[in-house]
Formats: structure tokens, sequence, C-alpha cells
């Protein structure tokens, strides 16, 4: 019972970092935005972050620098693809290059360093009820932020005019300015709060999950996210389901490993990947009814006047 | 105040020459910035970083090895992009290229197996490097599979092989311990071309590599198809091109050249399989791609100064003790502006002050 409990503690801490970039990204690509630079921004978000928290003693001024990174991160990416109307497959690579390279200039003088990851909710009587306890009640802030970010954004797009309008850029951009609506103006706010959510996810790696930062280690989350969001179709509530399920799929191939099944741990480490190339295939395929993606997702778009 | 852009009535053929050159001129007015901000002199920064390397026999050999898997890699890369296929794992290829030619040199080591070796390695890295390549883009025609997205996660996936083999099965059993298989036998070693020099037969590889695309890409039907099917993808299907056809194609035939680019650095500069034998030679090799303008000439160029900058680098931190990240800061700046400038051959970039002037603009 206890290491059930265990298993999906970690699960919950390895799910939330992947659930908060995919949800930025989700949003960013209902609006008809493809950002690929999910890994650069996310990994500025953990240099940062640290940086941020360990300069200042803080984890809220942390995960505020995080965001902040994200969001400025994101700002390039509007600017060449939205502003200048670059190929946005490109320059999302080129983000996440320039992420890499740049996390690695600004976190080289914290490597080595240690902070207090941040604290654990615990409300007496609720958080000691046996088993179910720990799960609901004693997460740290950004496994209940994750949610709220999720439901919020399943709010924001389902059941507000301005969501409405959003998905409208997203399916048909043309229409959209015919219409009036600012187009590149609302896909720049999603850029950048797809931005704030990467580099939110990213600070919550050295800030919550491993209390230190080195150089690279959101080892591909960014690339995962953004297959989530093809995984949940688009759809918020399916979003969560695909966080949690990749999440139980990293945590059950480390614990494989600790009760040494005998096969090499390289393999148990690739399984995530594997598992991401597995479900992309067979979901794709079983969309032979036309697919669900944003209909402008990744075109771009020059108004014309 | 706002940035408009306007459709130029037909391709700049003056700005797509000297975009790359406006790109490098502003990289390198950024990095001056960065430079000045690490609290580094910029002009000697600059000089270690693109004059120095230049100045000495040994250096420039340097380049050449390095810019060998470069353009290997990025002249596969720009037929997949030419034909709008979007290959970003070729890090993925290059390293099981590597793993593939290596296990022949692993299983004939000590043996007296004669000259066939190499050849035979040569051959299995390009095909091994071609079928790794085939999974995405066979997810991609057949299940509709984001290519993106799957070649990427194959990257990992290649990594994390290649580090098996170098710790369990393959290790040197005298390497006390390292992750690393032994040395290769001479018959499993690509030559060098001078004798105690560094330049080595892949660099004649890759010129040939260079030469075969410039003519598929200009004197050929396949070629031709490539360049439709990316350019006008509607044209093209009227035209009776099969686009998946070529999906697979320039894949299998980027994933070969990728697969022949890790062997050829492995039984060359380094000599043995290990981890760490790549500095992210197949996402630089996007980049080369890029500022080549997905032209083979350009991409030669393009590759010998992206090595450049990987020397360059290598000396600014021993000299200046620069960190080695600000190359790879350089190599993503240059893409942005490379991206940026590109922009410039389609669209004509006007500021404007406020709404009545575009009215008035495009009245």
């Amino acid at each position: 019972m206890e290491l059930v409990e265990a298993i999906i503690l970690s699960v919950l801490a390895a799910s939330t970092p992947l659930l908060i970039a995919a949800t930025g990204e989700l949003l960013t690509e209902r609006s008809g935005v493809l950002n690929l630079g999910v890994e650069g921004m996310m990994i500025m978000g953990a240099a940062c972050g640290f940086a941020g928290a360990w300069l200042s003693g803080s984890i809220l001024v942390g995960a505020l620098c995080g965001m902040v990174a994200g969001t400025l991160m994101s700002l390039i990416f509007a600017l060449m693809a939205l502003g200048l109307a670059v190929n946005q497959v490109a320059t999302g690579l080129a983000l996440t290059i320039l992420g890499v390279g740049l996390s690695g200039l600004i976190g080289a003088g914290f490597v080595g360093e240690r902070i207090t990851p941040a604290a654990h909710l615990d409300i007496p009587g609720l958080t000691d009820i046996p088993f179910i306890g720990n799960v609901l009640f004693g997460q740290d802030a950004f496994v209940y932020l994750s949610l709220a970010l999720i439901v919020g954004v399943w709010w924001f797009l389902y059941r507000t005019r301005p969501g409405l309008i959003l998905r409208a850029c997203g399916d048909n951009h043309l229409s959209a300015h015919a219409l009036g609506y600012p187009v590149l103006r609302i896909r720049t706010l999603a850029v950048m709060f797809g931005g704030a959510c990467a580099g939110l996810a990213g600070a919550y790696l050295p800030l919550a999950y491993t209390p230190f930062f080195i150089p690279g280690m959101t080892a591909g989350r960014g690339w995962i996210a953004l297959a989530l969001v093809v995984f949940s179709s688009w759809r918020p509530g399916r979003l969560v389901v695909g966080a949690y399920l990749f999440g139980a799929v990293t945590i059950l191939q480390l614990h494989a490993q600790g009760w040494g099944v005998g096969i090499p741990s390289q393999f148990m480490s690739a399984l995530p990947y594997l598992a991401t190339i597995i479900v992309l295939v067979l979901l794709s395929r079983a969309r032979t009814g036309g697919s669900t993606a944003p209909a402008a997702l990744g075109t771009v778009f020059v108004p014309d006047r | 105040m706002h940035l408009v852009l306007e459709k130029r009535a037909e391709r700049s053929g003056t700005i797509a020459l000297v975009s790359p050159l406006i790109a490098i001129g502003l990289t390198l007015l950024t990095m001056v910035i960065l430079f000045a901000i690490l609290g580094k002199n910029p002009l000697l920064a600059l000089d270690a970083y693109f004059i120095a390397p230049l100045t000495d026999g040994y250096s420039l050999q340097e380049i050449a090895v390095k810019a060998t898997p470069l353009v290997m890699i990025a002249i596969g890369l720009s037929l997949c992009y030419l034909a709008n296929a979007w290959n970003i794992g070729a890090e993925g290829q290059f390293l099981i290229g590597a793993v593939a030619g290596s296990w022949i040199a692993v299983k004939t080591q000590g043996t007296d197996a004669g000259a066939w070796v190499l050849p035979a390695m040569l051959l299995l890295a390009a095909v091994a490097g071609a079928l790794y390549a085939l999974i995405p883009a066979i997810c991609k025609v057949r299940f509709g599979a984001s290519e993106i997205l799957t070649s990427l996660m194959l990257v990992y996936i290649a990594d994390l092989s290649l580090d098996y083999l170098v710790r369990g099965p393959w290790r040197d059993p005298h390497g006390f311990n390292f992750p690393t298989t032994a040395e290769f036998d001479p018959v499993a070693t690509v030559p060098l071309l001078i004798e105690g020099g560094r330049l080595h037969l892949g660099s004649i590889i890759a010129l040939l590599v260079v030469a075969a695309a410039a003519i598929l890409l200009g004197r050929t039907i396949k070629g031709f198809e490539i360049r439709v099917v990316g350019a006008a993808p509607r044209a093209a299907r009227f035209g009776g091109f099969n686009a998946n056809q070529l999906v697979i194609l320039t894949f299998a035939v980027s994933g070969a050249l990728a697969g022949l680019a890790g062997i050829i650095e492995v039984a060359g500069p380094v000599g043995h399989l290990q981890p760490g034998i790549s500095p992210g030679y197949g996402f630089t090799a996007i980049i080369v791609a890029f500022l080549g303008r997905l032209n083979p000439v350009g991409i030669l160029i393009a590759g010998l100064f992206l090595a450049l900058t990987f020397i360059g680098g290598e000396q600014a931190q021993i000299a200046m003790k620069i960190p080695l990240d600000v190359t790879k800061v350089f190599q993503g700046i240059l893409l942005f502006y490379v991206l940026a400038c590109d922009s410039l051959i389609l669209y004509r970039f006007r500021l404007v002050f406020s709404n009545r002037q575009v009215t008035r603009g495009a009245g």
C-alpha cells in the first residue's frame, strides 16, 4: 500500500511539468500557431527559475523568473513567426537551439548549488488521512496550479467569448480577420501564454522536482509536451489523462530499474520516447475521418489591407 | 507604430544572395554585445573565434574535419526541407550509422580481416541510417503521424542504444571500465589524406556528396519533383508527382547521409565508439542547411563557416575562458537572423505609424 502511494505521489510530480507546458502549448495551437520551441522555453525557465530562487531565497520569485524567461523567449518567436511571417517550424527549432545554449550560459554559475524545494501542503487532519490524504492534500503548489490552469483554459476556450474568437483565429484566420478581429494580436497573446506556461513548467524541475539545476535537465520534456497536445486532439480534458499516463510511464520505468527486472536501464529510459512514437502513430491512425487539429495550425498569416 | 509586410511581386534575387551575409553581420553585432555583457573584450573574442583558427594549418585541417559531417548531414536535410518533409532527427540517424558501422569494426577486431572492412562499415552505416530515417517517414505517410516529433524522439532512443552498447556488450575489456569500445583496427579506420595530419578521406566523400546533390537538384527530373512538391504542392499534385513517395525518398537519402557521416566520424577522427561522439552535429546541420539556403554549394560554404565557430569556440574557451555554450548561443542567434532575412526575399518590411497612413498607402 505504501509503495502504491509512493508511486502515485511520484507520478503526480513527474506529470506536472508535462501538464503545465502542454496546457500552454494547447492554447497556443488553438490560436493557429505551432510553437516547436517548448523545449527551449522550458530549459530557459529552469535556468532562470533556479537563478531567481537561489538569489532571492524564494520559490515564488523563482517561479516568476521562470515565467518571465519563458515569456521573453516566446516573444522572440512571436516577432519572427507572426511579425515577420517566418516558417513556424524553423523558428521553433531555432528557439530550442537558442534556449539550450542560453540556459547553459545562465545556469553555469549555479551548477552544484542546492535550494530548499517548494513546500508541500500540510493541513492537519486532512493530510494525515491514510493513503488519500497525502495524495489529495499533500502536494506542492505547482500540482494544484497545473490542475487549476487546465480547468481555466477549458473554461476560457469553451465558455467565454474571447475563447471562441481565439478558436476562430485557429480555424480560419481569414474569416476572423474579415470579421475585424486582430488575428496577429490574439495569436501573440496566445504565444505569450504558452511561453509563460513553458517557463513555469521548466522552473518546476529545479524548484520542486529536484532541488538543483543541471544543464539540459528538461531532457526532451518539451517535445513530449508537444506530442501530448497531439495526443489530446487539442482538447483540455484528454490532455490531463495524457499527461498523467506519460508521467506514469516515466515513473514505472524508474521503479522497474530499481526492482532489477534484468532489462538494461537504457531500454527502460527509452520507454517514454518509444511510448510517444507509438501513441502518435496509433492516434493519427485512428483519426481517419478528418483531422481534429485547428485548421489554420502552423500556416503563415499576413493581413492584406 | 507597427510593422507591415508587403508581398513582393516576385522573389528578390539580390536579397536571396546577400541575405546570409546580412544575417552573419547582424549575428556578429549581437555577439559583440554578448561578449561585452560577459565582460570579455569583444574584439579579442571575435579574433579568437573567427580569425585565429584561420591562421594555422592544424586548425584549418580541423575546420575541414568538423565541416565534413555538417555538410553531409545538411545536404540530406536540405532535400527533405525542399520537399517540405521535416526531418529533425538527423542526430539520431548519425548515431545509429555510427553504431551499425562500428558493429563490423568490433566483430572483426583482432582478426585478419582484409581491406573489405571499411567499405562494408560505410555501406552498413548508410543502410542503417536510411532505415532509421524511414521509421518517421513511414509513420508519416502511412499513419499521418507528425514526422517532426517521431524523428526527434528517435534521437533519444539512438543515444540510449549507443550508451547501452558501449557500457555493455561492446565495452573494451582493457579500457579501465571506461564506456568505450577498443580502438578500431587500421583496416577499420578512415585513411588520412596527409600523413600525420588530421584531414581524412571523409572530406573527399563530403565533396562528392555536394556535387551529386548539385546534379540531382539542377539536372534531373527527380530534383525538379522535390522542389515542386515543396514549393507548390497543388501544382505538384496536378503534375502527377507523388508527394508521399518523395517524403520516403528524401528521408531515406538524408538518413543514409547522416549514417555515413556518423561512421566516418567514429572510424576517422574519433577512432572508437563512445558516448558523446557528436557535439550536436545533427542539430547544427539544420542551421547549415538554412544558412546555405538549401543549395548544395551554399551548404558547403555554410558548413565550413559553422565548423569555424566550433573550432573558434574551443580556442576562445582555452584562450579567454569564454564558456563553450556561447557557440550554441551564436548558432541559435544566427539561425534566427537567417530566417528573418529570408523573409525579406518574399516581403518588403515597412514601419507604419498610424492606421490612417496604412489606408493611404494601400489606396
